[in-house]
């Protein structure tokens, strides 16, 4: 804690005394305003920018800067350009890319937004960006027992880091519940219900840091998916099987002393607040044969719903989690093959299938897909609209002989708002559909003609 | 005159009926195999693909570890996860066939790229071997009574209860495999004794060095076999055939025998295996007896048989006092407590608490016989009585096996799943011998009728040729049973005695038509009732895994999946090293799910260690802290069923824990632990 709070201390003193860039200057912000929504583990954070073009040249791209402990903690950037005014405001999605600075200081993580135009002089355009950070509530204390509620630290910078001139900003805090222990008050700042609100504060230079804590109760389940694996397996024959490997862990304050079930059952109220025992997966519609289950078999604790638009899945680990408590189990499933693997227009198929964890409010800090595409498929290529990383293997399934090809997209960080349509691309001829049907056909043709021949065939030396 | 006028067609008739016969039996078989398999599976329907019980999670646990290390590691695997501090030599001491065997095909799926997990190999080993030992127990009493009799006893035993409770999917267990084994040792012993092969001797021998590797039950084998040898030459019926049948049997199979490290030099050191032996010289000097009467005169026989007999008299004299001296200078004379307890049924109960704390190893009730072989209770006098008409090597054979079998299970019943086939067989014989004499008759009465002699002689002939081979009508009567199943019991045992007169006057007795009719129904309505009783044994009673309990209540249905939320929990949230004490019964299930090191197990092989952990249970908090601090203890696992009412939690277990505790640590008193004065309570 204390280291932590020293590095802050330094960081806020290097920021503080080093010059603006000139670079940068060209772009001043007229008008921020930033609200953090800290009510679940996963931190929303809503930037309104107001960015307007100071220097004599055109700005095509701005800069996002974000504070080390932050950009370690990214899950995803997004920024939308807001055209048009009051009623008719329309949205467009603009290029956002991580980029390394080459005189960043002290660490500095920056993004790169790509206007849709290039910005010419004077001009102003408006700004949403939207970053979620994940593992940035810190619970303290770091064990509770089962009958405490839990509390956590947010760290944060009162004022926006950013390269740019800041002129106007504002940032409100939105905390779960009214219960807030302490929160670091720059002046102007007041606390009224589930908001803390910090400014306005005018005229801050570039790279202005003013570092805050916040210490509230957050008792929302701190669901964190240490790995997930996630196998889709295409079938021509009609269906897509899709088996999930979890390996869940509560990523909140690690749970001390006993675990009485019997106060859990009876005083839930009270009782292991900030525990979680039930689980929400949002699956595909038309979903089948779905099973929950683990190493060690079947776990009964679950219901599933289907619908139009989405099936839910309730479920229930083994046991209810507590802070630093594990559990792992696999949730299966198969869907029709119709809905998600199209011809593209050259003749190639696609698989067009959700990226992300369909565990709703959950942070998945490795997940693996794994797309097994048919045997006899080649050329597979994936389009997502991020970066991953890809490579390529090899898996034997029922009776394969020279083997599937896996497309493995591995991705850190992932939250909710991954959960984006992605393609794989692979040919693929029909007829490799017939060939275990084939080999089994012939395999008993075989098995037949022999036993035939050996019922004909007379072994014995000595005639009878 | 007719029948002389065209030999020729009536000779392709009688192949093509031989052949369709043939067709139809391999037919039913198939049939048979997919009925012993499809009826094992409610676990799965009604719960789930999990493995049953406790010992299956051992032997599960091994068959990962051997799917994983390979065959090598896991003979010289020592498990340090057991038995803290001490550990288990698992390969030295585990019976290997159904670990092997699970693992082969597991490992022969997987070579075909059929990625089968090993749980579902384990889960299905039981009802595929079942369908096996179906189709062994076909062969082993068509070898008896011919195929009806074979088909018969193949679907009695496909379905009989008393099998089904060791062998539904999940029930991962040695008897799984071993009865199978069993039967399949049985059927090539008689299969050599009828055609006195030499290949089907060393057939013999592999099979039962596979019932060797696969149960402890193979003791039942190696002093079965013995007995009827010695019975056969009693009786006067040596042959060379019955020679050839057993001598290569001893040898080669206390060789193969001794391969397996768990029995190693017991196959020849222990009580258990020297009724072979014995049996083995025996049958020798009877052999040399009958060469030397070949080549001698009669006079110069009976001088050679007062020579032999007077030096025979000092060998054998000599060779029973170093047998003596032997098992004398044993503690159990050799033999071991399972093996003891089976001679003086109460040998357990007085000596060695932790044999009598098992459910399986006492006394069976009688409702468990009606439970466990039903119908087939009645119908094996019947089938005995079948067996002595005639009496020849094979049916004397299974004489003596469901009398040895009986006597078994009477005394311990787990052991009742030995009796289940050899009740099956003679239940086959029976309802195969009644039903053909009551279609004979109902054939004759018909066509006697309608018909000439040509018809009449043509029944005659079939019964005669069902003693000896497959019959068409025998196969379509089959196909009857199986549909149905047989007969009624106290009906058809007066009917079946004048099957057996009938048989041997050579058809002159037969029965009248209604009556026939009517036995037949009675016949068909036992069979319902069996097959009746079958199925709900099979759904009801057999089939819960034992670690996941339901309950029906008004409400619905209740899951209490208490166990395995335990054993998870262990599992995932403590550290690998950690040490768990629980009592023994959940020993191997916390190995095997939960992946954490016990103090004591199912494999009861170290009493001390059991005593310590009960004495630990015994006692206050403060010495029970001591104890299993010494035992480097982390968690204690202890279930509690007082809330929801679930009987066999460990409160249920303390006093056992008590008396084994008290076993070795006197200062445990049973005394201390119950309520002596009961007006206390009233009050």
């Amino acid at each position: 804690m204390a280291a932590r709070i020293g590095i802050f201390a330094v960081v806020v003193a290097v920021f503080l005394s080093i010059p603006a860039f000139s670079s940068a200057q060209d772009l001043q912000i007229v008008n921020a305003e930033r609200r953090i929504d800290l009510s679940s583990h996963i931190v929303k954070a809503f930037l309104t920018l107001k960015v307007e073009n100071i220097g004599k040249n055109p700005a095509a791209e701005m800069l996002l800067a974000f504070s080390p402990t932050q950009i370690k903690n990214l899950a995803m950037v997004q920024a939308l350009a807001i055209t048009g005014k009051k009623k008719k405001k329309t949205y467009l999605p603009l290029d956002v890319k991580p980029t390394e600075q080459p005189d960043a200081p002290n660490d500095t993580g920056y993004y790169r937004v790509t206007f849709i135009s290039p910005l010419g002089p004077g001009e102003t355009v408006s700004l949403e960006v939207l970053y979620i950070l994940t593992h940035s509530l810190e619970p303290f204390p770091v064990e509770i027992t089962q009958s405490e509620s839990q509390l956590v630290y947010y760290h944060d910078s009162a004022v926006i880091l950013s390269p740019y001139h800041v002129k106007q900003q504002t940032t409100f805090v939105k905390t779960p519940s009214t219960r807030v222990e302490s929160f670091t008050s720059i002046e102007p700042a007041n606390r009224a219900g589930k908001e803390i609100k910090y400014g306005p504060y005018e005229n801050r230079a570039s790279y202005s840091y003013a570092p805050v804590i916040i210490h509230f109760e957050n008792n929302s389940p701190f669901a964190v998916v240490e790995e997930l694996v996630r196998e889709i397996e295409i079938s021509h024959w009609g269906s897509l099987q899709i088996t999930e490997h979890y390996r869940l862990t509560h990523g909140g304050a690690r749970h001390k002393d006993v675990f009485s079930r019997v106060d859990y059952q009876s005083k839930r109220s009270v009782s292991g607040a900030s525990s979680f025992n039930a689980l929400l997966a949002v699956l595909p519609p038309r979903v089948n044969s779905v099973y929950y289950r683990d190493d060690i078999g079947n776990i009964s604790t679950s219901h599933l719903r289907t619908g139009f638009r989405k099936s839910e899945l309730e479920f229930e680990p083994r046991y209810p989690l507590f802070g630093g408590w594990r559990a792992t189990f696999i949730i299966g499933y198969r869907v029709p093959l119709e809905d998600y693997l199209f011809e593209a227009s050259d003749g190639r198929r696609y698989l067009n299938f959700t990226f992300g964890c369909p565990l709703v409010e959950t942070i998945v800090n490795k997940l693996t897909i794994k797309v097994v595409l048919p045997e006899g498929s080649k050329d597979p290529s994936a389009v997502l609209p991020f970066t991953v990383n890809q490579e390529l293997q090899v898996k034997y399934s029922y009776l394969d002989i020279v083997g599937r090809t896996v497309v493995v997209l591995q991705k850190d960080n992932v939250v909710p708002t991954h959960n984006v349509p992605f393609q794989v691309y692979y040919t693929f001829k029909p007829i490799y559909m017939l060939a275990e049907p084939f080999m089994l056909v012939s395999a008993f043709f075989f098995v037949f003609v022999a036993s035939l021949a050996y019922v004909h065939i007379d072994l014995n030396i000595a005639r009878k | 005159m007719a029948a002389l006028e065209s030999p020729q067609p009536a000779a392709t008739a009688t192949a093509m009926r031989h052949a369709f016969g043939n067709v139809l039996s391999v037919l039913i078989l198939v049939l048979i195999g997919v009925l012993a398999f499809s009826i094992r599976l409610f676990s799965v329907i009604k719960y789930e693909s999990v493995i049953h019980e406790f010992d299956p999670y051992f032997n599960y646990r091994v068959t990962q570890f051997l799917s994983k290390n390979g065959i090598y590691e896991f003979w010289n695997w020592f498990d340090d996860r057991t038995w803290y501090p001490l550990g288990r030599v698992i390969g030295g001491t585990v019976y290997p066939g159904l670990t092997l065997t699970a693992g082969t095909i597991w490992w022969v799926l997987n070579s075909l790229n059929i990625p089968l997990s090993v749980e579902t190999v384990c889960v299905f080993t039981a009802p595929v071997f079942s369908a096996f030992a179906s189709w062994a127990t076909y062969l082993l009493t068509k070898e008896v009574k011919g195929s009806g009799a074979g088909l018969a006893a193949a679907v009695l035993l496909a379905m009989v209860p008393s099998y089904i409770s060791r062998s539904v999917a999940g029930s991962y267990d040695n008897e799984a495999v071993a009865i199978f084994a069993l039967i399949f040792t049985f059927y090539l012993y008689i299969k050599t004794l009828n055609t006195g092969s030499l290949f089907y001797a060393t057939l013999n021998a592999l099979a039962y060095f596979y019932m060797v590797c696969s149960w402890g039950g193979y003791t039942f084998i190696i002093n079965l076999i013995p007995m009827h040898v010695l019975l056969c030459i009693v009786t006067g019926r040596y042959s060379p055939r019955l020679y050839i049948a057993y001598a290569p049997l001893v040898v080669l199979g206390t060789l193969l025998a001794a391969l397996v490290p768990v029995v190693g030099f017991n196959a020849v050191l222990t009580s258990e295996h020297f009724a072979s032996f014995l049996v083995f010289i025996i049958i020798h000097v009877v052999a040399l007896v009958y060469y030397i009467k070949g080549i001698l005169t009669p006079k110069m026989f009976k001088v050679a048989v007062t020579l032999v007999v007077s030096i025979g008299m000092v060998v054998c004299f000599i060779v029973v006092a170093i047998l003596v001296a032997l098992v004398a200078s044993s503690p159990t004379g050799g033999w071991s407590g399972r093996s003891l307890s089976l001679l003086d049924p109460t040998y357990a109960s007085k000596y060695i608490p932790i044999i009598a704390s098992v459910s399986e190893h006492q006394p069976p009730t009688w409702p468990s016989y009606f439970m466990d072989i039903n119908v087939l209770a009645f119908l094996v006098p019947a089938g005995i009585i079948a067996c002595f008409s005639p009496l020849s090597d094979s049916s004397s054979f299974v004489v003596l096996y469901i009398v040895m079998s009986v006597y078994f299970s009477g005394v311990m019943v787990r052991l009742m799943l030995v009796l289940a086939p050899a009740a099956c067989i003679m239940s086959g014989i029976a309802l195969s011998q009644a039903f053909d004499v009551f279609t004979g008759s109902i054939k004759y009465q018909l066509g006697g009728s309608s018909k000439s002699t040509d018809d009449a002689e043509d029944t005659s002939n079939a019964p005669k040729d069902d003693a000896s081979a497959g019959k068409t009508d025998k196969g379509e009567e089959i196909v009857k049973e199986r549909s149905s199943k047989k007969g009624k019991k106290k009906e058809r045992e007066p009917a079946d005695k004048p099957s057996v007169k009938s048989k041997a006057k050579k058809k002159a007795l037969v029965l009248p038509l209604e009556t026939s009719v009517v036995a037949l129904l009675l016949l068909i309505m036992l069979g319902a009732f069996y097959v009746i009783h079958c199925v709900w044994a099979a759904a009801e009673a057999y089939s819960a895994p034992s670690i996941v309990l339901t309950s029906q209540s008004r409400d619905g249905l209740h899951v209490f999946d208490d166990f395995r939320e335990s054993y998870a929990w262990l599992s995932h949230n403590t550290d690998v090293d950690d040490k768990v004490a629980s009592w023994w019964d959940y020993g191997y299930q916390t190995t095997a799910m939960a992946n954490r090191t016990v103090i004591v197990d199912n494999n009861t092989w170290n009493n001390t260690h059991i005593a310590t952990v009960g004495t630990a249970m015994s006692s206050p908090e403060k010495a029970a802290w001591e104890i299993f601090n010494s035992l480097d203890v982390k968690y204690v696992l202890v279930v509690f069923g007082g809330l929801i009412g679930y009987p066999s939690d460990d409160i249920n277990k303390f006093l056992w824990m008590v008396r084994i505790g008290g076993g070795v640590f006197p200062h445990i008193k049973e005394a201390d632990y119950l309520t002596l004065n009961l007006n206390l309570v009233t009050y």
